[in-house]
């Protein structure tokens, strides 16, 4: 199946398989509006909640926009200002989220491309039971951070839970707060999204590892390369597409994290814990302030977007 | 060596399993607990009693109307999913297709848009939701999300891996381009269109950031949603709220379970795009 999709992908850009030739097309494929007619119904909903809301955003960031206020008046950049200057209101808690996230997509992202590359290799070959293992490991992933939210506060509960007890049982110290001090709450946080999310990098490395050609592998060893040697000079190289996929896209999951620590640690301890996202939400959705709240997207977006054209440039660099 | 390492592997992957599922189980085995086994210091692994506290809470809750909750998800997911299906299979085939002004630019619109983090248009969309006077109504955690980019760049990419020769035999028996599109690709697509579906239900039914904003009412509130507020109302009572998370989990566990080669299709798909 991914074989097909790929044959798909190579042909992208080039002109689409449709009928030979515009003229005949347009006789005997449908009239002109045919087209029109069948993207229309997705046409709307990209149009009023994909591409509306791109524009909307940078617009209701420039005004001073009170949900529950009918004027909005225009304040050009002050909004992006306030996030920059120290005597700002919100400067503290912007920065402070800033902080919160940038930690934990530090932390977490390192793991979730290393740990579920080490799956990957660990299932990529065929033995009994390797679609259950596969199964397994991808489990945690069907289920959303509300519940593996839940489930979390209850298993790092400093008296109650699971894993104080099963630290306890082999010696170790049995009362560490997990979810209620630093740095105990990043460990957590990062911890629970790496077992909630390492399963579906790995099977996209998996799918990665699948499409090396087994013959470089033959060659290699025929030149009388070793396991590491074949790992760094064919495994590596062949993945590099697919890593910098999970790379780019980890960065964007992690930066955008907001339900662990809404759930989990609750911004605690204090509010250290509290991320970008929830920032934006509270402040535009709790607090009303949606002119602030747009500008600290956009700016948000902006940095992501920053990040992502990196890692292209990065990656592209070293292929050369 | 030759022999041990077998046993070695197993014993790896086992080790590693438990990991994943061992926080499940415990979920599972709290939840038929009674509250004062689940308040027990150390805690105790099996259920002694076996009780069914934590879901008679939950079931019979006016004031946390879980079983209405339940509902309303499984509704907001499977209209959210058939929504995208419908729109998503239509745009994708006139992208993959047919020749039109704009078809290029459009394209690249609608694949840019996946490169943005949905959560910086979550103030925009919250805005244009409450003009359309959508806040706290089921409307609001169905339609905005099928704007996403996704299905259309999925499917497409499906349909250009499939012969246009086929279609061509239809058009020369006559048939329009919705007859093609209806009884010739779709049928062909079936895999594809499975496997959308399913990560569109599970994508919808586990949305947690969006449905907390945008739903208030108890009575309107997804099954995520809700989560948040039992949290909230039971603290400590941890085997009402592993019922809770116990009947978030199972549907879509079923899902995984009957439907995996399509979820793990999708997702190894998603990263060949890369």
């Amino acid at each position: 199946m991914a074989d097909v999709i790929e044959v798909g992908a190579a042909r992208d850009g080039a002109p689409p398989p449709a009928g030979p030739t515009r003229g005949r097309g347009a006789t005997q494929r449908g009239n002109r509006a045919t087209p029109y007619l069948f993207l229309a119904p997705y046409l709307v909903l990209f149009g009023v909640f994909g591409l509306a809301p791109i524009l909307f955003g940078v617009w209701i960031s420039l005004h001073q926009w009170d949900l529950q206020l009918p004027n909005r008046p225009f304040l050009g950049l002050d909004n992006y200002q306030d996030l920059f200057s120290s005597d700002s209101a919100i400067y503290g808690d912007w920065w402070s989220s800033v902080r919160a996230t940038g930690i934990f997509t530090l932390f977490s992202v390192p793991l979730l491309v290393v740990i579920p590359l080490g799956l990957a290799l660990l299932l990529n070959r065929s033995f009994p039971g390797r679609t259950f293992f596969r199964a397994a490991f991808f489990a945690p992933y069907v289920l959303g951070v509300a519940v593996i939210g839940l489930l979390w506060r209850f298993l790092l509960d400093a008296n109650l839970g699971l894993v104080n007890r099963l630290l306890g049982a082999v010696g170790l110290p049995a009362d560490t707060p997990w979810v209620t001090d630093v740095p105990w709450a990043w460990v957590s946080l990062v911890g629970v999204t790496v077992w909630w999310t390492c399963g579906f990098n790995a099977v996209i490395y998996l799918a990665g590892l699948q499409d090396i050609p087994a013959e470089l592998y033959e060659a290699a060893k025929v030149d009388g390369a070793g396991g590491w040697d074949r790992f760094r000079n064919v495994t590596i190289p062949g993945l590099r597409p697919v890593m910098l996929f999970v790379f780019t896209t980890t960065i964007l999951a992690s930066a955008n994290v907001f339900g662990q620590a809404f759930l989990i640690t609750q911004g605690a301890p204090g509010e250290q814990t509290r991320t970008v996202v929830w920032r934006i939400v509270d402040e535009g959705l709790r607090d009303y302030d949606a002119g602030r709240a747009a500008a600290m997207s956009v700016f948000f977006a902006l940095m992501l977007a920053v990040v992502s054209v990196v890692n292209f440039r990065l990656f592209r660099y070293r292929e050369d | 060596m030759s022999k041990l390492r077998p046993v070695l592997r197993y014993a790896v992957l086992l080790l590693i399993t438990a990991i994943f599922v061992t926080p499940l189980v415990w979920m599972l085995l709290t939840s038929v607990k009674t509250y004062d086994a689940a308040q027990q210091v150390p805690p105790s692994w099996l259920p002694n009693p076996f009780s069914t506290y934590g879901y008679d809470q939950i079931l019979n809750n006016t004031a946390n109307p879980v079983l209405r909750w339940f509902l309303n998800s499984m509704l907001a997911a499977t209209l959210h999913t058939l929504l995208v299906l419908v729109t998503a299979s239509m745009a994708a085939y006139a992208l993959a297709r047919m020749r039109f002004r704009g078809r290029k630019v459009l394209f690249g619109l609608i694949v840019g848009t996946l490169f943005l983090p949905p959560t910086s248009l979550i103030i925009p969309n919250f805005i244009i939701a409450e003009r359309l006077s959508w806040i706290d109504t089921l409307a609001v955690v169905i339609v905005p999300g099928a704007a996403s980019a996704f299905g259309v760049f999925f499917l497409r990419q499906f349909f250009l891996s499939i012969p246009a020769e086929l279609e061509e035999a239809a058009v020369l028996d006559g048939a329009n381009q919705w007859q093609i599109f209806r009884q010739v690709l779709l049928p062909l697509s079936k895999p594809a269109l499975a496997t959308l579906a399913v990560l569109s239900f599970l994508t919808n039914w586990n949305d947690f950031l969006w449905p907390v904003y945008v739903l208030f009412s108890p009575e309107r509130l997804t099954l995520p949603a809700g989560l948040g507020l039992l949290q909230g109302a039971y603290v400590t009572d941890y085997p009402v709220i592993m019922a809770g998370a116990m009947l978030a989990s199972v549907p879509v566990l079923i899902l995984f379970v009957f439907a995996q080669r399509h979820v793990i299709q999708g997702v190894s798909r998603s990263g060949l795009k890369g």
